[in-house]
């Protein structure tokens, strides 16, 4: 008895070893052949399935560079859309590469939540809408006293909003959903007054209420928001790639090289535009990544440069028409900055 | 004598495989072991997870503050308080819940579960109807029908319909005046549990007095009489300290008064109705379990249908319907869960945003089920008392 | 003696006479159902007022005033939110089932591929007709047909990426298919595993007999959505680095486990009703424990508790519904989910689609409860103890 005990152990041993000595993230996408892509259950501009079924958004677009980047094909995506609640412990448990999901950073979410955050795709707030036709003479968050407040439970959001009514000694009904599509139909319903979220994504859901035009984001925001992909911890290859992907695509803005045009950029005259573009002879700057060295073509031609994907997602090409502000890279006086690639 | 000696010395006749009882020993040691080689390899991934990805583990977060704020609370708090303070808010929330929705719901199920007897037959259908709706519809699809379908659709707080006693409904719910107890109120609370106990203590006398003698006494009007007429005198003496705080139109909605939130109201009214639909049907069966016989023997020995119902029918069906009635209450409590779809901040809604808001999935989790667990057992334990208490007492 | 034998036996039957008036036709029929006594009226009168009130009402919403077709909310909206219906119309918006009737039914499966499972629907129903009508013959081929080469077919069929067939994910289902799809699997693993446990639960061997009480109260005395939470949240940190499983397969682990144990419950009061006579006299015929479960034990129990079995079937499929907390859309979920739809947002989108969803709900499992007594009567052999 006592040997077959042992044998058992031995043999559930012998499988823990030959998991835990288990390939790095860039190995298994590569093997599995696409990019398993953490999104939200929709939230149009950044992630939201189109009517055949297609993610559409920033996030998602995100994603599709990487995969561009690692496979040199941008279709080379798998979307799995997670919850707020789900969000983490998806990418903990391996269960998603990427999690691109309008999350905030922050410096729990790096330390004791086991994440890695590689930049941000986008620097957003949090801000308030209101009915304007239901609540005429509000036009201030200052004014909120009382109000139902509709919030999405789980989300940094949700902590602002009560620091905020604090601080400023107000009162507020908070009136909690676990889903963003409910919040959206309590709001709509009338359930609450106050719709509060990141303004991007109230812009968003502006759009899809039963008439947007009555409804107005207040000025104020109370929160830095700033909303980007994270990785595993302890694996510090897949977390430059992804890293580097969201550099190339502000690189290649910054240097003009869209969608259009990067076939003819690859025989640009300048020499930092070859570079970055891989066309410099014996260049290491990919291979070094564990990529092809022409990536940020293949990343390019999947999505365009950065502002293209904001410009087509969010900005004034699509319905929410936000403005670039301090999205817009530092050369046009915005926050969006990537260090030199070389 | 000695035949059977030498039978019972005999070696068993099979191989040794063959024993049943070795047979079971090995097969249990097989089960250990492998439940033992489970359990570590879980543990052992469960703690490699953790340390890779440098997740913070343990129980201390309970102590850390919870930074959001929970709509409903019977006790105080705020987003100052701890994570621990937020899920105990939720457990009682959902001990609320669970209490008014298993009141309720044995009201209408004993109501709908004696109408299907009925001999009318007009409401024996009625009766039946609402049991084949509801016990064929998911819960939740019940309580999405309530906030969805009903609740959501009531005039906004502008608009609010009035109702008697300076109670208002709309969208946000039900709002009626609250009592603001002055001073001297107290007076009123010891006068009511001076009433109660002075009403038990009629109740047994008469009882005492009925067993010796078999003279009756009107209990139920003496001690309905004891129970509000005291309170309402201790009020009057007290100089009427009973004021009433009425909702009031604000900017946004209604102040003051008493709020219920439509997401409790849809819940509460969910449960209810669906439970109901099966607690009606443990009714039915319980009394049809009782033997016609009875009915007829005291019906024979000149009883009116009223009391033959009370003191002969019910005692005897209440052994019948006990058991399957603990276990739709405990299925009640269970399903309170079901707030979290609509946002009625129960436990498993708080402990969800806990989980959320630090990452411990796997303690988030645990606290979870070890509560409703808790719930679970205490309620069975309450309930076997109960129905060791009604069973049959043979001489 | 003659004057004193005054006996006359009749010798012939009477002839029958009708019942009095008063017993028999419609007016005896009202008199005893519904006005039998003052008490008895009032309660009649109180009905006829309840239905008076509330069966125009449904009638006229659901019917009458219903719109059945239309391409999008204005036909379900009245002039002052933005439609063409006159102010102050309430009914039933029936033309939003009608234009999201295949997302109901099958989700987001990309519509090129859906006659897979429209196949899989017709294959099933096509085995499970004969399998419930008594009378057809050659049941156990049937059987095996249905629950195990259909299956297969159908998973083939489903998820595809063999065969020529393109993969679809089950991240793309949704509606119908994955409340029945979630409901047939659940039902095929938890009653084996019910039994088991059930027979673990009256085993001799102590620690068999632990774990499975351990396991059936544990199960029994936590809410679904927490098995769920447990099998979302928590069960992907059991698993190796790497490892992970499907979010479907994981709704379909959980939900199957949870109705196990109620399932074993079921099984194990209808093992007790089996008087110990059967176990001994199965024993004296030299039977062994699988033998003796299989040919007399089971057969007898099984047979006592087809309510109870039914009953948790009812069970687990309602309580499919619950995946939509996982964020899996099942029928309830998908109904919910277009309401967000902008195109179709009126005041009654909300309510018809989930009347719609209660009464595919409510068709299956009062099927489902109706075909269990009449299976119950069938097999009623008269031994009711």
């Amino acid at each position: 008895m006592k040997q077959i005990a042992i044998g058992i152990l031995g043999a559930a041993t012998l499988g823990l070893m030959a998991s835990a000595a288990s390939a790095g993230t860039l190995d298994t996408v590569k093997a599995k052949g696409f990019i398993q892509c953490g999104v939200s259950t929709g939230l149009a501009g950044f992630s939201a399935p189109d009517d055949k079924g297609d993610w559409q958004g920033i996030d998602a677009d995100f994603c599709r560079a990487v995969a561009a980047a690692v496979f040199g094909d941008g279709t080379k995506v798998k979307f799995t859309p997670l919850s707020a609640k789900e969000r983490f412990t998806a990418l903990q448990s391996g269960e998603i590469d990427i999690l691109s999901r309008n999350t905030t950073w922050t410096i729990n979410r790096d330390t004791a939540l086991g994440l890695n955050f590689v930049g941000v795709t986008y620097y957003d707030g949090q801000g308030f809408m209101i009915n304007a036709k239901k609540l005429p003479g509000v036009n201030s968050a200052l004014q909120l006293s009382g109000a139902a407040v509709c919030v999405q439970s789980g989300t940094t959001t949700e902590l602002n909003l009560a620091d905020y009514f604090k601080a400023n000694k107000m009162e507020y009904n908070p009136v909690v959903f676990e889903k963003l599509e409910e919040v959206n139909a309590a709001y709509d319903a009338g359930r609450c007054d106050v719709y509060t979220t990141d303004q991007s994504g109230l812009y968003g859901i502006r759009l899809t209420l039963g008439s947007p035009a009555d409804h107005v984001v207040l000025p104020e925001i109370i929160s830095k928001e700033p909303l980007g992909p994270a990785v595993r911890q302890g694996d510090d290859q897949w977390y430059h790639i992804v890293k580097w992907t969201y550099f190339a695509l502000l690189q290649a803005e910054e240097l003009g090289i869209t969608k259009a045009n990067v076939d003819e950029m690859k025989n640009s005259a300048s020499p930092e535009i070859k570079r970055v573009l891989g066309q410099e002879a014996d260049t290491k700057i990919g291979t070094d990544l564990g990529v092809s060295n022409d990536w940020v073509v293949n990343i390019v031609k999947a999505t365009g440069n950065y502002g293209e994907m904001f410009e087509r997602n969010v900005g004034s090409g699509s319905p929410l028409k936000i403005a670039r502000g301090i999205n817009a890279l530092w050369t046009k006086g915005g926050l969006q900055y990537a260090p030199p690639i070389r | 004598m000695a035949s059977q000696e030498v039978l019972r010395e005999e070696p068993s006749r099979g191989s040794f495989i063959n024993d049943p009882k070795v047979r079971g020993i090995f097969f249990q040691a097989v089960v250990v072991v492998v439940l033992v080689a489970g359990v570590w390899w879980i543990a052992h991934n469960v703690i490699a997870n953790l340390t890779r990805l440098h997740i913070a583990s343990g129980f201390g977060f309970l102590k850390g503050r919870a930074g959001f704020d929970i709509s409903e609370s019977a006790i105080a708090y705020s987003s100052d308080s701890t994570y621990g303070r937020a899920i105990l808010v939720g457990f009682l929330n959902t001990v609320i819940v669970a209490i008014v929705g298993i009141i309720t719901a044995t009201i209408i199920g004993f109501i709908v579960g004696i109408g299907r007897l009925s001999q009318n037959w007009l409401i024996r259908k009625i009766c039946t109807v609402y049991v084949e709706v509801f016990r064929n519809i998911p819960p939740l699809l019940v309580i999405f029908f309530w906030y969805s379908g009903v609740l959501a659709v009531l005039p906004a707080p502008r608009d609010s319909i009035n109702l008697p006693f300076g109670s208002f409904l709309n969208q946000r719910g039900f709002y009626f005046p609250r009592a603001v107890w002055g001073d001297g109120s107290w007076l009123i609370f010891v006068a009511l549990l001076v009433g109660i106990a002075m009403a038990w203590f009629v109740a047994r006398k008469a009882r005492q007095r009925q067993m010796a003698t078999g003279q009756q006494f009107p209990v139920l009007w003496t001690a309905l009489a004891l129970i509000v007429g005291l309170p309402l005198l201790a009020y009057a003496l007290s100089g009427f300290p009973l004021t009433f705080d009425y909702p009031k139109q604000s900017t946004f909605n209604l102040t003051g008064g008493f709020q219920v939130r439509p997401e409790f109201l849809s819940l509460y009214l969910a449960l209810s109705c669906y439970t109901a639909a099966f607690i009606a049907e443990i009714v039915r069966a319980g009394i049809r379990g009782v033997s016609k016989g009875q009915t007829e023997a005291a019906g024979a020995l000149g009883l009116r249908p009223g009391s033959i119902l009370r003191l002969v029918v019910v005692p005897q069906a209440m052994r019948i319907v006990i058991p399957p009635l603990t276990s739709q209450y405990l299925n009640l409590t269970k399903n309170s869960s079901l707030a979290i779809a609509i946002g009625y901040p129960d436990l498993t809604a708080t402990a969800g945003t806990v989980l959320n808001q630090t990452g411990q999935a796997v303690e988030g989790v645990v606290i979870m089920m070890v509560i409703y667990l808790a719930i679970s057992l205490l309620t069975s334990l309450v309930m076997n008392w109960f129905n060791a208490k009604m069973a049959l007492v043979e001489r | 003696m003659q004057e004193h034998d005054m006996s006359w036996v009749r010798t012939e039957m009477a002839l029958a006479q009708p019942a009095p008036a008063g017993v028999t036709g419609f007016s005896a029929w009202v008199r005893k159902n519904l006005i039998a006594s003052a008490g008895d009226t009032i309660l009649t009168i109180a009905g006829i007022a309840l239905v008076a009130l509330i069966l125009p009402q449904i009638i006229n919403w659901a019917f009458i005033n219903a719109v059945w077709t239309g391409p999008d909310r204005t036909v379900c909206a009245t002039v002052a939110q933005g439609g063409v219906q006159p102010d102050g119309w309430t009914g039933a918006c029936w033309a939003f089932v009608n234009a999201k009737f295949g997302q109901f039914m099958l989700g987001r499966y990309p519509i090129e591929e859906r006659w897979r499972p429209i196949l899989v629907a017709i294959l099933f129903v096509a085995l499970l007709v004969p399998m419930l009508i008594p009378k057809v013959p050659r049941k156990g081929l049937n059987a095996i047909l249905l629950f195990f080469v259909l299956p297969i077919v159908a998973f083939i069929l489903l998820v595809g990426g063999m065969f020529g067939l393109p993969h679809v994910e089950t991240s793309l289902w949704g509606g119908l298919l994955v409340t029945l799809s979630l409901s047939f699997v659940g039902i095929a693993v938890s009653l084996p595993l019910g039994i088991v446990l059930a027979l673990g639960r009256r085993s001799r061997m102590p620690i068999i007999k632990t774990l499975c009480v351990v396991f059936i109260e544990t199960v029994r005395g936590i809410p679904l959505i927490t098995v769920l939470f447990f099998a979302s949240v928590m069960l992907p940190l059991f698993l190796p680095e790497g490892v992970s499983f499907d979010k479907f397969l994981r709704a379909l682990i959980g939900v199957s486990l949870f109705s196990a144990a109620y399932m074993a419950e079921v099984v194990r009061g209808g093992l007790q009703a089996i008087p110990k006579g059967q176990y001994e006299g199965a024993d004296s015929l030299g039977l062994g424990y699988w033998q003796k479960m299989y040919f007399i034990v089971m057969p007898q129990a099984l047979k006592l508790v087809i309510p109870g079995i039914v009953n948790t079937f009812i069970g687990m499929f309602k309580d499919t519904s619950l995946v939509i907390i996982i964020s899996m859309f099942d029928l309830l979920g998908i109904v919910k989910q277009n309401f967000s739809d902008p195109n179709w947002a009126t005041a009654q989108t909300a309510r018809s689609g989930l009347i719609f969803a209660a009464f595919v709900f409510w068709l299956f499992c009062f099927g489902m409860s109706r075909y269990s007594m009449f299976t119950e009567r069938r097999l009623d052999t008269g031994h009711k103890r």
